[in-house]
């Protein structure tokens, strides 16, 4: 049988004999990439609105690091954490390695710049355009932020969905980190890796349909969201 | 129906312009101009493009440094509480990307006002009644214009500042805007706008300020200047010749 014939099969019948592990895997893949893109924004939004909106010395090359922080290969963002959380690690004493939360960590050093360098440049752009206008009706800066972040929240769901996609498509670092051990730290793409090592292609390529169909309705959400905001140019 | 009684405003006026000189970048765009704009009076600002009134206006309210110089209301130096009580209208409206309502409701809770029956009030006086709901930039160009200046409004201004309000605008906003302007200044606000249209000039202005290459040539009251003005610039000026 075709090998793709197979594999859309196996995922529907995956999903729709509610198979425990694939839920199991799939459950903790959204809450480790979930809980990583929340924490990634609760810094990155606030971090890049004070990069666009502040000058100061050294700001152009605080961006240029964060620009080229967006694209760090993923394992050496694991290395690196390994390193930091393994026994001999300076924070070894926390015994996070080959956990979740040690998932969570790698994630969120690898999509935090994306937030912060996109956030950066949308609300630069967004207080460009409205400079003159908030400086004539004196809008104290607190206001003027949540101005931003409000008005440009359709670009910023997309800055979000980016990190999202990141964090969830990710293995690399998750691999490395986590261990990839069953019931515990195993998720879509560690699992998809370890099938293809098995030689069983059918369920890797299957579960890379499953990965492939959450990002595809995550996008078609916010695409549906953000044609409705620029129809009212609020984009 | 409008009501005539004058507001209680902040005295901001008389408003000096001492020696001002203003630069962008390394082009020097005000070049030491001195002029007196009453209370309560309309003055017209015009001039040739470049001439510098759009900066003049601008650094009125506070938006651009100053060289040298000095700007006083009242005898007092710009500050947060007066630009507080000054309103600019921009020659293009920059309109946040929300709807008509939510434009207006920026502006009441920037200035802690409670707005809804005022917003209601203004948004029919600007003809924009029934457009709460409708998404501000996708507005024509006369209602964007009008929306700026319900904006405007809802301070309650004492020194309103308009610049090129009506450049490009259909009859009907322009006479509308006119209208508005006649009105605030009845209710006492002093009212400083720029223009190229010397048949509005004509129409609104008490006293004309005329601008050339960044120098006032000429601050006078509106008919003397139509009628004899000064300077052989301004002639040119009002006759529709081109000013080199």
């Amino acid at each position: 049988m075709n090998i793709l014939q197979e594999a859309f099969e196996k995922s529907f019948e995956l999903v729709f004999t509610l198979n425990e592990d694939l839920f199991e895997i799939l459950l903790l893949s959204l809450k480790v990439s979930g809980i990583s893109l929340v924490l990634s924004c609760l810094i990155g939004l606030p971090l890049g609105t004070f990069l666009a909106i502040k000058s100061f010395w050294g700001k152009d090359e605080f961006l240029v690091l964060f620009n080229t922080m967006m694209g760090l290969p993923p394992v050496v963002v694991g290395l690196i954490v390994y390193l930091l959380v393994s026994r001999s690690g300076p924070f070894g004493w926390l015994g996070i390695l080959y956990t979740p939360t040690a998932m969570i960590i790698a994630q969120m050093i690898l999509i935090t710049p994306i937030i912060v360098s996109l956030t950066s440049q949308i609300i630069e752009e967004i207080s460009q355009e409205y400079k003159s206008l908030f400086a004539s009706l004196v809008v104290p800066s607190h206001k003027a932020i949540i101005a931003y972040l409000f008005d440009a929240r359709y670009s910023i769901l997309t800055v979000v969905l980016a990190g999202f996609g990141r964090a969830i498509s990710e293995v690399g670092a998750v691999i490395i980190v986590g261990g990839n051990i069953d019931h515990l730290t195993r998720v879509m793409t560690t699992t998809i890796a370890l099938e293809t090592s098995k030689g069983n292609l059918s369920l890797a390529l299957a579960l890379g349909i499953i990965l492939l169909s959450i990002a595809l309705t995550t996008n078609f959400i916010l695409i549906r969201l953000k044609i409705g905001a620029k129809r009212r140019m609020y984009v | 129906m409008y009501n005539s009684n004058k507001k209680n405003l902040i005295k901001l006026t008389p408003i000096e312009v001492i020696d001002l000189s203003v630069s962008l970048g390394k082009d020097l765009i005000l070049d030491k101009v001195s002029c007196s704009i009453k209370n309560n009076s309309i003055t017209l600002v015009i001039g040739p493009n470049g001439a510098g009134k759009s900066i003049f206006l601008q650094t009125i309210n506070g938006l651009t440094n100053i060289d040298n110089g000095k700007i006083t209301f009242n005898k007092i130096y710009n500050n947060d509480e007066i630009r507080n009580k000054q309103a600019m209208v921009f020659q293009t409206p920059t309109l946040l990307r929300r709807n008509v309502k939510s434009n207006m409701d920026f502006v009441c809770n920037v200035k802690n006002k409670n707005g809804k029956l005022i917003i209601k009030n203004i948004l029919k006086r600007v003809g924009l009644e029934g457009y709460d709901d409708k998404p501000a930039r996708l507005l024509s160009g006369g209602e964007k214009q009008r929306l700026s200046l319900a904006r405007a409004l809802l301070i309650e201004p004492s020194v309103l500042l308009l610049d090129e309000p009506t450049a490009n605008l259909d009859p009907f906003s322009l006479k509308l805007i006119e209208e508005i302007i006649l009105e605030e200044s009845k209710k006492g606000a002093t009212i400083i706008l720029t223009t190229h249209d010397m048949a509005q000039a004509k129409r609104l202005a008490s006293d004309i300020i005329f601008f050339n290459k960044g120098k006032i040539l000429e601050q006078t009251e509106a008919n003397a200047f139509f009628r004899n003005p000064l300077t052989k610039e301004a002639k040119k000026y009002i006759n529709g010749e081109i000013l080199l």
